[in-house]
């Protein structure tokens, strides 16, 4: 547990500690609400599909903890280019401890980004419909800020070096944020596009915290939550083989 | 032998079809100060990383404080403390906080690490800078944080690859002190590399050559110097390595970069 917790306060302080990080990442995500939040508003309002601003804000938090979970998976490579991996790989201790350790501080971090994006929704103007559902809808971040940030960890366990991790982060996470139901219902998308968001699990995060936030759901608030948890076993399972692969 | 702190037979690495260590075998004794010289990637570091766990042999048997480094790990891992080539601190980290984790993840018990953090940050001098973050140290110091690191959890076995590269005189003469004393007074046995041969001759008890993966001749300089008829270690050394510069990259193992080169090209993965 001593070990658990020293290696997830590590991640803390290096986030608490970078200062211009915390608000460059938020930028991305604010930009987004007002841009997308107000400019496609006033054609949605027009198509009589209600409030657009309060269905884009579980995707932008969701698009949050995406990116943050990546950059904060990063932190292995970091550790791998600058050798302070080598420093936790020869200690006496498992590999799936310094992963776990390592994870679950990035997902602090990542529910912490979260939270500050809802909050600045909320200054512009969005409100839950119920407040007590807050609280679930903070247990669904959660788990999908975990599941992220396996993806993260175990994406940069393969890769060696900034470049490739980039090239990765243009492959997957992209995709994974616009191809799922973050910007757009699904309901009148050409089939493609609605088979590929179908099997993305990132539209089953966005779509159980717009369930409990605004009382929308495409799948269905029990599929979601199938979904997600079968999302965070797997990319543990994921993170924990490539993590043991590590060879220095 | 009782007295025997590490001990390597017949060690082969392989990296699909470059044989980095070719059947190595050696005995370092416990109190001992051990060289292990030898030209870029002759085999050192690939050694050095079987020894503290990082690689495994492609066969043989390596022991470190009587533990099977490969079948016993954790306990081997305990035996030991090493300062690694590359660095290897968090520098967005302070000084004390890198001591406190390394301590942690040794487990060491909450009542003894405050303790022997300040004693080892003490003797490194480091104790004033002890809340400063490590991207600001220079490089001498972080060394000297590296080493003191790996004594904190009272290793029988040290490991020091290149620890001097890029010191000071001042520094370097330290820390050969200090490391002596450690061998004399509390018996701890040391393994070092180096490409500064008056450094190995002044301070090594015993020598090994390695090259091309291969041990080419061990002993004190004295008989290192008989069997080559020659004066000093350096004569000795290039004698048996011969004097031509080596390519890091061709050889492809000599860290962890190049290793890895050295994995992509076998397509061992």
């Amino acid at each position: 547990m001593d070990i658990l917790s020293t290696l997830w306060l590590r991640q803390i302080r290096r986030y608490t500690r970078s200062g211009s990080r915390i608000l460059g990442t938020l930028g991305q995500p604010i930009l987004m609400m007002l841009a997308l939040g107000y400019g496609i508003g006033a054609i949605y309002k027009q198509a009589g599909a209600g409030d657009y601003m309060e269905f884009l804000v579980p995707g932008i938090v969701a698009q949050t903890v995406l990116l943050s979970g990546v950059f904060w998976g990063m932190i292995i490579l970091q550790d791998k280019r600058f050798g302070f991996l080598s420093e936790l790989l020869v200690a006496p201790i498992s590999r799936t401890k310094i992963l776990l350790g390592s994870a679950s501080g990035g997902a602090t971090i990542s529910i912490i980004q979260g939270l500050l994006v809802f909050a600045v929704a909320g200054v512009l103007g969005f409100r839950p419909y119920d407040w007590l559902l807050v609280i679930p809808a903070f247990f669904v971040l959660a788990f999908m800020c975990l599941a992220l940030a396996f993806m993260g960890a175990g994406i940069a366990s393969m890769v060696d070096d900034f470049q490739g991790f980039q090239g990765i982060n243009n492959l997957i996470v992209m995709p994974l944020f616009f191809l799922s139901s973050a910007l757009y219902p699904l309901n009148n998308v050409p089939d493609f596009l609605r088979i590929i968001s179908t099997l993305n699990p990132v539209s089953y995060m966005v779509d159980a915290l717009r369930y409990l936030l605004i009382n929308q759901t495409h799948f269905g608030f029990k599929l979601d939550v199938v979904v997600i948890a079968g999302t965070c076993v797997a990319t543990m399972t994921f993170a924990i083989n490539r993590f043991h692969r590590i060879q220095m | 032998m009782a007295n025997t702190v590490i001990s390597a037979k017949d060690v082969v690495k392989k990296f699909g079809d470059v044989t980095a260590v070719d059947g190595i075998s050696f005995d370092v004794k416990k109190g001992e100060i051990f060289a292990f010289l030898g030209p870029n990637g002759a085999g050192k570091s690939t050694t050095i990383k079987m020894l503290t766990t990082m690689l495994r042999p492609t066969s043989g048997e390596l022991e470190l404080a009587g533990h099977d480094v490969t079948k016993e790990r954790d306990s081997a891992r305990k035996a030991f403390g090493i300062v690694f080539q590359d660095p290897s601190l968090d520098e967005e980290l302070s000084a004390y906080e890198n001591m406190e984790l390394h301590a942690v993840l040794y487990g060491m018990s909450r009542s003894i690490r405050h303790k022997r953090i300040q004693e080892l940050l003490e003797l490194v001098e480091l104790w004033g800078r002890k809340d400063s973050m490590i991207k600001t140290f220079s490089g001498g110091m972080r060394r000297r944080l590296e080493i003191a690191r790996g004594l904190l959890h009272e290793p029988k076995i040290l490991f020091l690859d290149e620890p001097t590269l890029g010191l000071d005189t001042q520094t370097r003469n330290l820390m050969w002190n200090y490391v002596k004393k450690l061998s004399d007074e509390k018996g701890m046995t040391i393994f070092f590399t180096t490409h500064y041969l008056d450094e190995a001759e002044a301070v090594a008890e015993r020598i090994a050559i390695i090259d091309h993966g291969k041990i080419v001749a061990r002993g004190t300089t004295p008989e290192l110097c008989k069997q080559t008829g020659t004066k000093t270690l350096e004569d000795a050394y290039l004698k048996l390595t011969g004097s031509m510069t080596r390519d890091d990259d061709n050889t492809g193992n000599n860290n962890g970069l190049n290793f890895k080169t050295a994995l992509r090209n076998t397509r061992l993965r």
